[in-house]
């Protein structure tokens, strides 16, 4: 029953106004996600998609830590200074900074 | 009772399980539903007293019935699909999350309590942390339930932390796709912020776990339950845990963090144009995940499933729920930039020199006491 009549309301009661998207009081006059928007999300997720490799490197190093020689433990360091450089690079780019 | 349905929901640990069964399976995920329901009703509850005002207390005992009286209300109320939605991708974001929050579930050790029990009630003598290594190398819980025997086999995952890492960074693609899909201006903005805010935190939410798997030198959750038998990692790594907090709450999108939900600018956020079922899928599965990074903290940082004291670790965890809603009483909004700077600027710097401080530190220990 209930479903018939969810189809009848569908098809038969459709209002424009009840299932037009969520705005304030006006008729929206344009597609919302098929605009540009701030560039700094793109930016966050090329930063995200840098430190997430470097996660996923750290996580087994990590597990094994113990057992490396002091060669490749200076290894590990010597990736995170190069990821720290590139945070201080993006940092003076001000790719972290939010605009206003 | 919340405790008690903690405590037994892991005994139907379904996705290592060799002899599956649909059942135990619908079962955990029924508990986990009811546990989220009834944390709404709590959270609300302290809210109130907070407020100094009584929270729900019609319908029902004290309230006690209101979640269930507002999952009817969500489940009969009418389904709108937005005009310009793109319907398929709308209704698969609320089940994406869902089944996320559900999945990530299965890797939280409950099991380790049952064995405990089965300790406790087949075998005689002291329950110490030998035999729970010896249980352990066992695997397997044979109990007897409504139509026969039933021998399971509980593996612990030994990579469950990567899992959940994984899983809970699997969620942003659900926010973005019900966003986008929505076709809704707020929606869209909403999905993009909790996005962009969910993903700068993911990393210093792994670089906070990296000491504990340092200290312990595994990815598995028994493993460092036994790490902590000693001392609660909270005291050990304390500014770890303290990041690790406040990443959990932006995690999450929970006050003081919840940027995507700013009533003021944004209505609520990437579920706007969510109706009924699909609002009650979305609402489950923050909950869920609410619950399950509070869980997640125990077991990193607040002694695990403990050593003598396993009955802690369901009390514990509601411990740390509280915490979510004592911060969300108290604590103002952020501003977006000051949250995406504290981020990137003071966290990720700060968690990549306790790296390299606790390797040193660790290899100090190797050298100088063991």
């Amino acid at each position: 029953m209930l479903s018939v009549s969810r189809l009848l309301i569908y098809f038969f009661l459709q209002d424009n106004e009840k299932i037009s998207e969520y705005e304030c009081g006006f008729e929206p006059f344009d597609s919302a996600t098929r605009q540009p928007f701030d560039v700094h999300f793109y930016l966050v997720g090329l930063l995200f998609l840098i430190f997430d490799v470097e996660l996923a490197l750290l996580f087994p190093a990590s597990v094994c830590i113990f057992d490396f020689t002091w060669f490749n433990v200076w290894m590990v360091f010597f990736f995170l200074l190069l990821l720290f450089i590139g945070l201080v690079y993006e940092w003076r780019l001000a790719i972290i900074d939010w605009p206003n | 009772l919340l405790s008690l349905v903690v405590l037994f929901k892991g005994a139907y640990s379904i996705f290592f399980l060799s002899t599956c069964t649909l059942l135990f399976s619908v079962l955990k995920i029924l508990f986990i539903f009811i546990i989220v329901a009834f944390f709404t009703l709590a959270e609300r509850k302290i809210l109130g007293a907070i407020h100094r005002r009584r929270g729900p207390a019609i319908v029902g005992l004290f309230g006690l019935l209101q979640p269930i009286a507002d999952a009817l209300k969500l489940f009969v109320k009418e389904l709108l699909y937005p005009l310009r939605a793109q319907n398929f991708i709308f209704l698969m974001a609320p089940w994406w999350i869902l089944t996320l929050s559900v999945l990530a579930w299965f890797f939280i050790p409950f099991h380790f309590i049952v064995f405990k029990f089965n300790a406790l009630f087949f075998f005689d003598g002291v329950v110490d942390i030998n035999t729970l290594f010896i249980l352990d190398l066992f695997y397997t819980i044979s109990f007897e339930f409504l139509f026969g025997n039933y021998n399971v086999q509980v593996v612990d995952g030994n990579i469950a932390v990567l899992i959940l890492l994984a899983v809970s960074s699997l969620n942003v693609y659900g926010i973005i796709l019900a966003g986008w899909s929505s076709n809704s201006k707020y929606a869209f903005l909403g999905s993009l912020r909790s996005a962009a805010q969910m993903i700068s935190y993911e990393v210093s939410f792994g670089l906070t776990i990296l000491p504990v798997v340092i200290l312990t030198s595994s990815l598995n959750f028994i493993d460092i339950s036994l790490g902590q038998v000693r001392g609660n990692f909270m005291f050990i790594l304390l500014p770890s845990f303290i990041m690790f907090i406040i990443s959990m709450l932006a995690e999450t999108n929970r006050a003081p963090f919840d940027l995507p939900e700013a009533e003021a600018e944004l209505v609520a956020g990437y579920n706007v144009e969510y109706s009924a079922v699909t609002f009650a899928m979305f609402f489950l599965g923050e909950y869920s995940n609410m619950l399950l990074m509070s869980a997640l903290c125990v077991l990193l940082f607040l002694g695990g499933v403990g050593g003598h004291y396993y009955y802690f670790f369901p009390f514990k965890i509601v411990l740390v729920c509280f915490l979510f809603v004592i911060v969300r009483a108290s604590v103002p909004r952020f501003r977006y930039d000051q949250l995406m700077q504290m981020c990137w600027k003071f966290f990720l710097p700060l968690t990549m020199s306790l790296f390299v401080y606790y390797v040193v530190f660790g290899f100090w220990l190797l050298n100088n006491i063991f």
